[in-house]
């Protein structure tokens, strides 16, 4: 494996019942690249996505976090240093933000837990004296989302998982949400794995995208890579449907 | 927080210890007799008078008046949780033994003597002296417009007329059962009416027909007319004292006791029970005043008398007794703090804990929901062979009750708890422990705290019944105005007990708020 590869998936399988979600799947994403994954309900995305904090544990296959199989770590261990982003934010509704941005660094015991969150907090583009001391229903469903990418990444940690995290919102505030994506991605170098159903959000952030079905990956490349030489039926369908064509 | 709870609870049993002489001297020596009644008019007097004839005699006499019923009462004596109550030689023959009717009393005595001897210890003082037997009655104006004297003349018009009757004579042999076949008795309803609202039901002309004592000092308030029993139905039964084992072995309190056997006439008795269920005179009152005229006990007997206050508004009533309304209202709130306290601590642990497993949790949840489908009374009387009676048994009793609105709640509301927050905290690097205290235990709050709001109003109205197996609390002044159909001294109970409900349910909504905040 190369030195560079900061999560790789190799023949994972995994199956719910008669139901395989992840058939044999492989997948390698190196330091700082931004991978998106694509593809319909049940094709088996989300699964592979929870399989790098243990939120699932693979029938079979290896998963390995900065080169470390995961099923040889601690899962509370590694789910501190890996940040994740719920679809519904996910904040906890009885904590102020303030406690909510900080929880990872809580959870680790790190000194400085509070200065953390407001700084993540300024990051995401919340003013921390306005937002610090409300609870999350006196939010919009913009800043929630915010708030989650914020909590996410408020420990500083090398890899974010994101499972459709602008998936809720309007046509707007996801537009905006993106764009801090991308600036936060600039600024602070992260790896990121993000499933996504929105094909022009795969394009607009991701480095690469891997299209999944029937828990199999059937194409991965970059956007223009995909946009102008897929390689299968499926994912030529998935391109017209979506009207990005070359 | 999780100290408060048990704190709280030690703090209460210690104060309800220190309220309960009974419970703590029961075995210091010699310890108090304990004097019981059941929950009607006669049988309060009956053994009010024993308690005084035992005092004036140099014992010590701890009071348990009110006692469920027949099996209630007996259960107690049988496990020596009481020492002597009135009972009759009939209801011994019929109720307890089980035997067939037997009309001639001196036989029913024998035999009762003989079998609760052999089988608990158990012996019957000689008869007080007067004979107690059912007696049915219809209203003066019923009997004038159908021309009854008798239970036959009855018989030819009962199909016409609605039967009131208590559920102990709807069921008893030597009661509607055996009554219908001896005189081919028909009505045309039958039903089941506690004592204390049979006669007002049948004054309001709700039903036609009520079964009654014969000495009952109800038939005269309201002016009934008892039908002859011209076929000899009803075997007499005589009153005595029933005297358990324990009492047996301190002849002097039997030999004090067996100065009211044959003293007290059919005539006098109707007189004295009128006094307490018509004029509305204490039975402690009354009681002091028949030993007297017995020669019995001097007239500077102790007493402790209460203001009799005839025919003063309720407010006044309740105003003239709050210092004992209030000792009442203290003892409820600490029957139903300590079951309630204790529930909490067993039921919210036990709800988390179900809620982990999943897979048994709802049949283990629907079998403590079982037990909340157990009649109240019921559930005390199953609790008399095991713990006797008391303070005890109704906080065990009173703790089942409380179980299920908890657990349920506690079960539900955890397992219900905002999922994207607890697979979002735990996602994010949360034990489950940690996701327990921090995330579903304060989301479920609200729900958890709702159920033992639940579990408390239920508790203050169950917490009455407690009275019926000698616990004290509200439900003493409850009982004792069904059994004289009394409703001032009824509502001397049941008003502080709604209060009470009201003033708990407050009190734990500003905790829920104080908790969710």
């Amino acid at each position: 494996m190369p030195a560079d590869v900061t999560l790789s998936a190799s023949k994972l399988w995994k199956r719910y019942g008669t139901v395989v979600a992840l058939d044999g799947i492989s997948l390698d994403v190196r330091r700082g690249e931004c991978v998106a994954l694509i593809g319909e309900s049940g094709s088996g995305k989300t699964t592979l996505l929870r399989c790098f904090n243990r939120m699932t544990d693979p029938d079979s296959g290896r998963v390995l976090v900065d080169g470390e199989d995961v099923a040889t770590i601690d899962p509370i261990a590694l789910r501190r240093r890996v940040g994740y982003v719920p679809q519904d934010g996910g904040l906890l509704p009885h904590w102020r933000i303030g406690r909510n941005v900080s929880l990872v660094p809580w959870l680790r015991g790190m000194p400085d837990q509070d200065e953390r969150g407001m700084r993540a907090l300024q990051l995401v583009g919340l003013e921390p004296a306005d937002f610090a001391t409300r609870k999350p229903r006196e939010l919009s469903g913009g800043q929630r989302q915010r708030v989650a990418v914020a909590r996410a990444l408020a420990a500083d940690p090398d890899v974010i998982l994101l499972d459709e995290p602008f998936g809720a919102l309007d046509a707007i505030t996801r537009a905006d949400l993106q764009e801090t994506f991308v600036r936060l991605r600039r600024e602070l170098r992260f790896t990121a794995l993000l499933v996504t159903h929105d094909l022009h959000e795969a394009m607009h952030l991701a480095d690469r995208i891997a299209v999944m079905r029937q828990g199999r990956i059937e194409q991965t490349g970059a956007p223009a890579e995909l946009r102008d030489t897929p390689a299968t039926d499926y994912v030529h369908h998935l391109l017209e449907r979506a009207r990005v064509t070359a | 927080m999780r100290g408060a709870p048990v704190g709280l609870l030690a703090l209460a049993a210690a104060s309800l210890a220190a309220a309960t002489p009974g419970v703590a001297q029961q075995r210091a020596s010699p310890r108090a007799v304990i004097v019981a009644s059941k929950p009607f008019g006669e049988s309060y007097l009956l053994a009010e008078m024993f308690a005084q004839i035992l005092e004036a005699r140099g014992f010590r006499v701890d009071r348990r008046p009110g006692l469920g019923a027949t099996e209630i009462a007996f259960r107690a004596l049988r496990s020596g949780a009481i020492d002597v109550y009135p009972e009759y030689t009939g209801t011994g023959l019929l109720a307890i033994l089980g035997e067939a009717p037997n009309p001639d009393p001196g036989s029913v005595f024998a035999k009762v003597s003989r079998e609760f001897r052999d089988r608990w210890g158990i012996r019957w003082l000689p008869p007080l002296g007067f004979q107690n037997t059912y007696a049915i009655a219809v209203r003066r104006e019923t009997a004038t417009r159908l021309r009854l004297a008798t239970l036959s003349d009855l018989a030819r018009v009962g199909s016409t007329l609605r039967a009131g009757l208590t559920a102990d004579f709807i069921g008893r042999a030597d009661g509607l059962p055996g009554l219908s076949k001896a005189y081919s008795l028909r009505f045309r309803s039958v039903q089941a009416l506690l004592p204390a609202v049979k006669y007002q039901a049948l004054a309001a002309g709700k039903v036609d027909v009520i079964d009654g004592y014969s000495t009952d000092g109800l038939i005269a308030r309201y002016d009934l007319v008892v039908l002859r029993d011209d076929r000899g139905f009803f075997p007499p039964y005589e009153a005595a004292a029933l005297v358990g084992p324990e009492l047996q072995r301190q002849p002097g309190a039997l030999v004090a006791l067996s100065e009211l056997s044959g003293r007290l006439s059919e005539t006098q008795m109707r007189t004295l029970n009128r006094r307490v269920e018509v004029d509305r005179e204490p039975a402690d009152r009354v009681a002091v005043s028949a030993l007297a005229d017995l020669g019995l006990v001097g007239s500077k007997a102790p007493a402790r008398v209460e203001a009799a206050g005839r025919g003063e508004g309720v407010l006044s009533y309740l105003w003239e007794r709050r210092a004992n309304i209030f000792a009442l209202t203290l003892r409820h709130l600490l029957l139903v703090g300590v079951s309630l306290g204790a529930a909490v601590v067993a039921a919210v642990p036990l709800g988390l804990g179900l809620e982990r497993m999943r897979s048994g949790a709802e049949p283990a949840i629907r079998a403590v929901g079982v037990i909340q489908t157990l009649p109240g009374i019921a559930l005390l009387a199953f609790m008399i062979p095991l713990l006797g009676i008391g303070v005890v048994p109704a906080l065990v009793a009173l703790f089942l009750y409380s179980l299920y609105p908890i657990l349920r709640n506690t079960y539900t509301g955890v397992r219900d708890a905002a999922p994207e927050a607890v697979g979002a905290a735990s996602a994010l690097g949360m034990t489950p422990a940690q996701v327990l205290r921090y995330v579903r235990l304060p989301l479920a709050a609200p729900v958890i705290m709702a159920g033992i709001r639940t579990s408390a109003v239920l508790n203050v109205g169950t917490a009455t019944l407690a009275a019926f197996i000698g616990a004290g609390g509200l439900g003493d002044p409850i009982a004792a105005g069904l059994a004289l159909s009394d409703t001032r001294m009824i509502l001397s109970g049941a008003l502080p007990a709604a209060l009470l409900a009201l003033a708990v349910d407050a009190v734990l909504g500003a905790c829920e708020r104080v908790v969710t905040a």
